[in-house]
Formats: structure tokens, C-alpha cells, sequence
């Protein structure tokens, strides 16, 4: 009888995450479901999103109510066998409150990682790095930081070490931005690695910094493990400019959130403080001009002046290419008719922000890749 | 990125302002201490400590330690912004606005229309507000309200830290006279501000929790008091925004009003007193221009209409808490 039981508990998605609401199952009581589906909606005041099962099992109680708002780390819900009793699983839940109740106070979320700044190449650089395995680094987008990856670290982090840097310009890292080229932003990039001896990596780059790994691969050829390019900047001259332009300017909530929302198939999942995080972060003295600076080196007027497709031939390492098909800000289209030898997946119902609207899929279709690419001799 | 206090965050904001613009001076009763006196220099930085060490660091050039003449410094505040520095006055506490209210409301508050734009002055007085600081009716007032009342004059009221320094930025960066009112009991309190300079733009409010049962609007110390009310409810199944305007003036009328319309309840918690105070003008506001969603009689939290007591007791029971707030919001969810 003694059955498996699991604890589905309330994740942490980024750092400032301390607590959830579940807005909706997509299961139900008695339903057996594999590890990695979908389980359960749960908004936080960033972003809304659908969290898979642990493990496989039967769903056996869903223990937190639609509506109810529980701490990171809380019960969501119990799956095990089904052959173990109810009482069984009564005496589960009833323990797991226990132990959590009186462990509560000093608990402290087990220490988790926290972003660190060194200087890197005379730069004040910061970082987030967590988990053990091949190196994986992730580079974020224009406007964006390491928290773009809130659904990709953690997940990748099981079993990989994985590096997720703010560029210049960007997040905690020094504002000055240089000539704003990619040329600058992958040297950045490789003092970086260099002053954290990171020497062969899984380079993982969404947007703009799909076009500074890939700028990084090819200044730096032995650097390059496996190459992941997220609807990536440079393979084509169209971009959303007004995007751009926009984001630049915007200094209100109420200006900056339908921007924002253009970055997903489905602007339902922008919370309030994703808008209100970019907003305070747009607000730090130098970060208007790195702006300013970055989108002059790689756009004019309305169109990308990075061309960077014809020198994919050059990439020797594995390189992916993922893209939403409703990405409003860089069009999928720029997937099409790249080298036989770029595996490219094209994520329905999928923005701009792939890798967090269809972050299941994407952290599997990065894993699958990385754990093959890290299997070779 | 580190933790810092709202004193902290304050002397901050004033260090990189000075560093970055030699315009900025400081003026006001032992901002530093010392001046004139054989003794410690940079004893004080005011009573509560928010301006030390900056004397040592930009010089008694720029830290002015003043005479104890409200009138004579506020005055001359007013008229070195008019004529081209951007001076931080240091007005102690705002209760005594009364001894130099003519240099603000007459002056600082009217020179740029009456010159039709040709003058500006951007000075700006820091004061502590607030009562729990067993302080007495002259030195515990929440006077916000009167300063918002008159055009010409911008009004700041932060809530946290990080809201200070960026209010306090832009309030040294602004052209426009402004208000920026510090409640003595927050100095204390801590949370994660950026190293840099940043400016949180006047007039935009902070939600600060969202609830579609119940909307809150809370100035200054009251924002803590109303978030926390908003967990104990939270845990009865009671969702409610609570939303911190920043600034009285110039005011985010569109935020507040799109939250009350969602909710259909608004409680508003302001420190200053009930008549013509923040809290009626923000019930003013939600009667005036969505009375139509409005499912209950809007709530004010506020001490009553009396001077700020000086025995304990009364004090403590003058200051709206968290427990006022919570059954505030439960009269209009109708649940009380």
C-alpha cells in the first residue's frame, strides 16, 4: 500500500514572487496526469500562468480553492497513486500544514539564489546564477533582464548550471551602453563569462539577445556549446519601430502597458507589476540614453540594419531557432528558409515572449536540446 | 540595489542631487549643526539625522545651517529658486507652515503665473508630518491637505523608501515649487532602493495590491496600515487595491477612478483631518465621476476633527490603524 504521494506546492517565479492565486484547474480530482501537463492556472502580480504536474499520478486533492492566494511553497494540491487510500492522503495534507505551520517563522524560503554584480571588463555587470550541469547562459531582450527567464531559469536550473546576465544598459548592470552595437553588448557578454570562468556554453538568447549570442558565437567561436535563438533579432529587416520607439518613451503605467501587451498572443497574462517593474527600472538615471543608444546601433528608421542570416553558415555548433507564430514585435517569417542544419520550432498561440507564454514547451524543446548537444562526445 | 531606510533613501536622494547639480543647496535648522560653534560640526543633520554628512561633503557653502526664523529662510528659499538655485529647504515640522505660509502661498506658489511663465521656482521644503511621535498638537499635524488646496504648488507625500527617493529626485528636478512631506514615523522603515538616481514622475499612483472587492486609497504612513489590513482581509476572502496616489497634487484621478469603477467600493484612508482633507476630496472625486458604479456610500478613515492629543492613549487612539481600515472595508463590502 505504500503508494507513492507528492506535494504540488505554490512555485516561485522570479525574486520578488511571495505568494500566488490559483485562478483555475485544468484538471480534476481523479484524473490521472503525467509529469509535465498542464495542472493549474496561478496569477501572481506579474504574470498569469499554467503550471505543470511534478510527477505523474492521479490528481487526487486539489487542495487550494480557485481564488485562494497561497505563500511560495504552499499546498496546491496532492497527487498519488491510485491505490493509496484517502485517509491516507487526508493524513499527507494534514502533516504537510503541520510541518509547514510550525517550521513557518524561521523557514525563510530555504535560501534562494540572489542576484550578484561584479565587474566584468571595467563594467559593473549583475547576475543570476543557479544549478549545477552544463553551462547554460541566458541573454535577454531589449528592455528586458534576467527576470525575462522567471519561467525558463528555475526549470533549466534542475540540470544545468544556468547563467542569466543583465546587459549593459539593462537590470542591475551598469547603464553606460558604449556604441549600443551588438559587437559591444557580446564583448560585455564575453568579460562576463570570462570573469566568472565560464569557458563552453549553451548560449540561450531571446530577441536582442538572440542577436548578441549569436554576434558572441561568432566573435568567439570556442565559447559556443549549442546555440538557442528565441525570436531573435537580425535575421530579417522587419521589426514593430512604433515597439521601439514607444517603449523608449513611455513613463506611465497607462502608456507602457499596451506596449507591453504587444509582446503576447495573449495580453492577459501581463500583470500589473510586470508594466509597473519596467517602469521603475526605465525610471534609473542613464537607462533612457543606453535605450536610445542600443536601438539607433540596430535599427533606423522602422527597419533592423543588423543583418546577421547570412553568417548563421558560420555557426558550427547545433543552433535552434524557436518563434512564436503571433509575434508582433519580429515576425515569424524570419524562421523560414534558414540552413537545413538550424532546427526551428514554431510555437502556435505564442508572442514575442515564447518563452514565457509557452514557457512548458520552451524550457522542454531547450532541455531536449541542450541535454543532446551535452550527451555528445 | 541594497536595503536602505526612508532617512537613508532621503539623504541619498539629496547626495546624488547635490553631486549632480552644484544649483542644489541645502538650507535649514542644523542640517548640519555646529556653524558659528567651536564644538562638533555636522552634529545634527537635522533632528532626526536625515541630512548628515552631507555638510562635510558639499561644504558650508551649499549646507546651510539657518537661524530659528521659519519666515527669513523659507523666504529666502524661495527667492534663491527664483533667481537660479534649486534650494531644498528644511521647513522641521509642518506645523509650523504658519510662521512662513505668505513666502509659499503668496510667493513660491504664484511667481510663475503672475510672471507668465517667465519665472519659475523650483524649491522645494521638506517637513515631517504626522502624528505617534508623542510630539504634541504643534509638531504632529498632517497639514498635506492645506498645501494641496493651493495651485501652484505640487505636494508629495511618499509612503516607503523607494518612493521617497524617487519623489524627492524629481521634486529637486522639477521647476515647479513642491511640498515633500515626510511622516516622522516611517524613517525607521526599510526596503530594497536602487544605488542610482531615478525620478518617479508626479502624478502617477503606485497600486500597490490589487482586490476587486474593495478599493483603498492611502497616503503616507496609512499605506502600510492599509496593506496591512488588505492581508487580514485577504485571508477572509475579502479582496481589495490599495493604492498610493504619491502625490495630492498634481493627482492621479484617472487610476483611483478606473479601480473604484472596477470595485464598486472605495475606503479612503488620509491622516489629516476629516474636513476638507484628502479623504473628502477623494470621496468628492468617486461621487462626482463614478457615482454610477458605486454599489456603497464611500468610507473615510481619519482621525477625528480634533488637535493631535499629547497623552499616549489618545494619540494611539487619534492615528487610524489597520483595524479601523479592516472594518472600513467591511461596512462597505457590507459584511459588518
Amino acid at each position: 500500500m505504500a503508494g507513492a504521494i507528492d506535494a504540488v506546492t505554490m512555485p516561485k517565479w522570479g525574486l520578488a514572487m511571495t505568494e500566488g492565486r490559483v485562478v483555475a484547474w485544468r484538471r480534476a480530482e481523479g484524473e490521472a496526469i503525467a509529469a509535465g501537463a498542464e495542472l493549474v492556472e496561478i496569477e501572481t502580480s506579474k504574470i498569469t500562468n499554467v503550471y505543470e504536474a511534478p510527477v505523474s499520478g492521479v490528481l487526487r486533492r486539489c487542495v487550494a480553492r480557485v481564488g485562494e492566494t497561497l505563500p511560495v511553497g504552499g499546498l496546491i494540491a496532492v497527487i498519488a497513486e491510485a491505490g493509496v487510500a484517502e485517509s491516507e492522503v487526508d493524513a499527507f495534507v494534514a502533516e504537510f500544514n503541520a510541518r509547514r505551520a510550525a517550521a513557518s517563522p524561521a523557514r525563510a524560503e530555504a535560501t534562494p539564489a540572489a542576484p550578484q554584480t561584479l565587474p566584468a571588463g571595467g563594467r559593473r555587470m549583475r547576475y543570476l546564477r543557479m544549478g549545477a550541469g552544463a553551462p547554460v547562459v541566458l541573454v535577454h531582450g531589449f528592455g528586458g533582464d534576467l527576470g525575462s527567464w522567471l519561467l525558463t531559469q528555475p526549470v533549466l536550473a534542475e540540470r544545468f548550471e544556468v547563467l542569466a546576465p543583465d546587459l549593459p544598459g539593462h537590470g542591475g548592470s551598469t547603464k553606460e551602453a558604449g556604441d549600443g552595437s551588438l559587437d559591444f553588448l557580446a564583448s560585455a557578454l564575453a568579460d562576463l563569462l570570462e570573469a566568472l570562468e565560464m569557458r563552453r556554453v549553451h548560449l540561450v538568447g531571446h530577441s536582442l539577445g538572440g542577436a548578441v549570442a549569436l554576434k558572441l558565437a561568432l566573435q568567439r567561436a570556442e565559447l559556443a556549446r549549442s546555440l538557442t535563438l528565441i525570436a531573435p533579432l537580425g535575421l530579417g529587416p522587419e521589426i514593430d519601430a512604433g515597439y521601439i520607439d514607444g517603449f523608449i518613451q513611455a513613463n506611465r503605467n497607462r502608456q507602457l502597458r499596451p506596449l507591453v501587451e504587444r509582446l503576447f498572443a495573449n495580453p492577459a497574462m501581463v500583470g500589473r507589476k510586470m508594466v509597473d517593474e519596467i517602469l521603475d527600472y526605465k525610471r534609473l538615471d542613464g537607462v533612457a540614453q543606453a535605450l536610445k543608444t542600443i536601438a539607433g546601433a540596430v535599427c533606423n528608421d522602422g527597419r533592423q540594419v543588423v543583418a546577421l542570416r547570412p553568417r548563421l553558415a558560420e555557426i558550427v555548433v547545433p543552433v535552434q531557432v524557436i518563434w512564436g507564430e503571433a509575434d508582433r514585435i519580429i515576425p515569424a517569417a524570419h524562421a523560414r528558409d534558414l540552413p537545413p542544419s538550424v532546427a526551428v520550432h514554431l510555437m502556435a498561440g505564442a508572442g514575442h515572449m515564447v518563452q514565457m507564454e509557452k514557457a512548458i514547451e520552451v524550457n522542454r524543446i531547450i532541455e531536449r536540446f541542450i541535454g543532446n548537444v551535452a550527451t555528445q562526445p | 540595489m541594497s536595503k536602505k531606510s526612508f532617512r537613508e533613501a532621503i539623504n541619498e536622494a539629496l547626495r546624488l542631487e547635490m553631486r549632480r547639480d552644484p544649483r542644489v543647496i541645502l538650507m535649514g535648522e542644523d542640517v548640519a549643526g555646529g556653524v558659528g560653534a567651536g564644538g562638533e560640526q555636522d552634529a545634527w543633520g537635522g533632528p532626526l539625522g536625515v541630512t548628515k554628512g552631507l555638510m562635510p561633503e558639499f561644504g558650508r557653502e551649499r549646507v546651510l545651517d539657518t537661524p530659528i526664523s521659519e519666515s527669513a529662510f523659507i523666504g529666502a528659499a524661495i527667492g534663491a529658486a527664483a533667481t537660479g538655485l534649486r534650494p531644498v529647504a528644511e521647513l522641521m515640522f509642518i506645523d509650523f507652515m504658519g510662521v512662513c505660509f505668505d513666502q509659499i502661498l503668496n510667493q513660491a506658489a504664484k511667481l510663475r503665473y503672475m510672471f507668465g511663465g517667465k519665472a519659475t521656482v523650483p524649491v522645494v521644503v521638506r517637513t515631517m508630518y504626522g502624528a505617534g511621535f508623542r510630539a504634541a498638537s504643534q509638531h504632529s499635524q498632517s497639514l498635506y491637505s492645506i498645501f494641496t488646496h493651493i495651485p501652484g504648488l505640487k505636494v508629495a507625500v511618499p509612503s516607503s523608501p523607494y518612493e521617497a527617493k524617487g519623489l524627492l529626485i524629481q521634486a529637486i528636478r522639477d521647476d515647479d515649487p513642491v511640498i515633500f512631506c515626510e511622516h516622522k514615523m516611517l524613517y525607521d522603515d526599510v526596503e530594497e532602493v536602487p544605488d542610482e538616481a531615478y525620478a518617479i514622475p508626479f502624478g502617477e499612483a503606485r497600486v500597490r495590491r490589487e482586490g476587486g472587492d474593495a478599493t483603498i486609497v492611502a497616503l503616507g504612513r496609512m499605506v502600510k496600515f492599509a496593506e496591512q489590513a488588505a492581508a487580514e482581509l485577504a485571508a477572509r476572502g475579502i479582496e481589495c487595491a490599495v493604492v498610493d496616489p504619491r502625490t495630492t497634487s498634481p493627482l492621479d484621478e484617472e487610476t483611483i477612478l478606473d479601480l473604484v469603477r472596477a470595485s464598486g467600493r472605495l475606503v479612503v484612508v488620509d491622516e489629516s483631518g476629516p474636513r476638507c482633507g484628502m479623504a473628502a476630496d477623494l470621496a468628492a472625486l468617486a461621487a462626482a465621476r463614478a457615482f454610477e458604479a458605486l454599489k456603497a456610500p464611500v468610507a473615510m478613515v481619519t482621525p477625528p476633527h480634533t488637535p493631535v492629543p499629547f497623552s499616549p492613549a489618545l494619540e494611539d487612539a487619534y492615528v487610524p490603524g489597520p483595524a479601523a481600515i479592516a472594518a472600513a472595508v467591511l461596512r462597505v463590502v457590507g459584511a459588518a
